[in-house]
């Protein structure tokens, strides 16, 4: 079976955060403990909607040691593909679902001198984990979180009194804004910096950080992407001898698995690799949206990512 | 010519590249010999660069060759000192009050690159993105694997241990945490079975 190990969860707690914002807290069916995982990590969660399997990723914001739990924190997104919408509205307390081992493409450096964190909105789960990490190791760390206002401020609350001097918080709404430049600027040598948020400020802090002469080891970010949709399409898999016919509102790794073929997968947010493709043949144009193929290998058209990439064309014939 | 193509070898052996000007708040050349060189190529490509430059510079058996030149750079701070280990304590203070930002250069032999490239690293710069370029001698820092003493500038391979006094072995195995070269008994089998010394990549 393809993806990390799976531990079947009850859902135990439902929490309305905010307008956007729930948080699902899960325990084991079994009655176990949870595998401890690290701060940035994430967790693929199964859930069974009619037919069709919804599989989505999301930062575990609970505490890293604490094995009795696991939780994650939803925003609901009204125009995506309704993952987040059909736990806002399906999911009920004891509801069983299916959740993936934890597994980790943002964790810290802790080779760092010091953790300087930049999230904006949602991008604020990952750091929850990481911030109660740093905090048991007594590590040097700092936040600044960009909201749209008091009212989506997503666990504010809990930061400004858990940690008065750490967290910084700033209000689009009160046109109070990251002054990044000067953030960076004279941090301490050894500094590394943790950005999660939407891509905009991703390319943003990124690129300030890379002109002032921060090294890419020590810039760090997670953006995970949603498939979007597109038009339908065909692609046949040599390896499995399928047909497999691509709806506009799944992605391909999606229609792969609905046809029963056991793909490999991860992060399902074209950041990880697992699902990498070779391509035999192709006809028609390739829709690239991963982060994870450099462009040279992306205009070769010899490989793709299905979980977040698609195609336009005649022919398409994979190596799966 | 100061420069040397090392052959390939084992994936311990450090390799070597050449000093670029990147995008940097401020610069930090730690640098001996013939390495002055380096910096000289790179400050005529770009003169500005020195302003916001701090040069440590050992001079070794150059003497004072280079000095001349490297003072007409311009060079914000430079520092002229007999070896790594009195420039060290400098060396360690100036990452303590470092920002990021900072661009660290290492040239010169592979004893310099190799001590300043473990305190830079230890000082939290990715190890990755210190720049780093080889000129001049091609002798080594050897570690005796037998007693654990240091036997800087060795040239000759096999050579006698300066603590112990066995005869060792050049490797090319490479500690990055020791920033030296592991030297190993040639004639532990045998007794003064002794191959004659040669010089390193004669």
């Amino acid at each position: 079976m393809s993806g990390a190990e799976k531990i079947n969860v009850k859902v135990t707690n439902i929490v309305k955060l905010n307008d956007l914002v729930t948080r699902f807290e899960f325990k084991r069916t079994d009655g176990g403990l949870f595998p401890t995982f690290s701060g940035g990590a994430h967790t693929v969660i199964e859930l069974q909607d009619g037919d069709l399997i919804r599989r989505n990723p999301y930062s575990l914001m609970s505490d890293p040691m604490d094995q009795d739990r696991y939780s994650i924190s939803v925003r609901r997104d009204d125009e995506g593909r309704g993952g987040s919408l059909f736990l806002h509205n399906k999911i009920k307390i004891g509801d069983d679902v299916v959740l993936s081992h934890p597994v980790n493409l943002f964790s810290l450096d802790l080779r760092a001198k010091k953790h300087l964190m930049i999230a904006g909105g949602i991008g604020i789960t990952p750091f929850l984990a990481q911030i109660k990490q740093l905090d048991r190791s007594h590590g040097n760390w700092e936040l600044h979180y960009s909201v749209r206002n008091q009212s989506l401020g997503t666990y504010v609350d809990d930061l400004m009194s858990m940690h008065p001097n750490d967290v910084n918080v700033y209000y689009d709404d009160e046109k109070n804004f990251i002054d990044i430049i000067n953030l960076l600027d004279g941090q301490p040598l050894g500094t590394h910096l943790y950005i999660c948020g939407p891509k905009g400020m991703i390319d943003w802090v990124v690129g300030e950080a890379s002109n002032l002469g921060w090294p890419s080891e020590s810039i760090h970010y997670e953006e995970f992407l949603a498939p979007q949709p597109g038009k339908p399409f065909q692609v046949k898999l040599s390896a499995s001898d399928k047909v497999v016919n691509v709806g506009e509102n799944e992605s391909l790794l999606e229609a792969i698995e609905r046809e029963g073929v056991d793909a490999p997968y991860l992060c399902r947010g074209g950041a990880c690799g697992q699902c990498e493709t070779s391509v035999v043949e192709a006809d028609g144009e390739f829709i690239h949206r991963d982060h994870w193929l450099d462009d040279e290998v992306k205009l070769s058209g010899k490989k793709i990512m299905p979980c977040v990439s698609r195609f336009n064309g005649k022919t398409l014939i994979l190596d799966r | 010519m100061s420069t040397f193509v090392f052959p390939e070898s084992i994936k311990s052996r450090p390799t070597y590249g050449k000093l670029q000007n990147r995008l940097g708040k401020s610069y930090f050349f730690i640098s001996d010999a013939e390495g002055a060189e380096a910096i000289i190529e790179l400050a005529s490509n770009d003169p500005g660069l020195m302003t916001k430059s701090h040069v440590v510079y050992i001079p070794k058996d150059t003497g004072d060759q280079y000095l001349k030149k490297l003072d007409a750079l311009n060079i914000n701070q430079l520092y002229v000192g007999p070896s790594y280990s009195a420039a060290q304590s400098r060396i360690l203070q100036t990452f303590e009050q470092a920002h990021m930002g900072l661009q660290v250069c290492l040239t010169g032999t592979e004893g310099l690159i190799g001590q300043a490239l473990r305190d830079a690293e230890a000082a939290g710069i990715p190890y990755t993105s210190i720049q780093t370029e080889h000129r001049g001698s091609l002798s080594r820092r050897m570690q005796c694997v037998h007693c654990k003493g240091i036997t800087e500038d060795v040239i000759l391979d096999p050579f006698v241990c300066s603590h112990c006094g066995l005869n060792l072995f050049v490797r090319d195995h490479y500690s990055r945490r020791l920033a030296a070269f592991q030297g190993v008994c040639i004639d532990a089998e045998d007794p003064g079975n002794v191959p004659e010394s040669v010089e390193l990549y004669k």
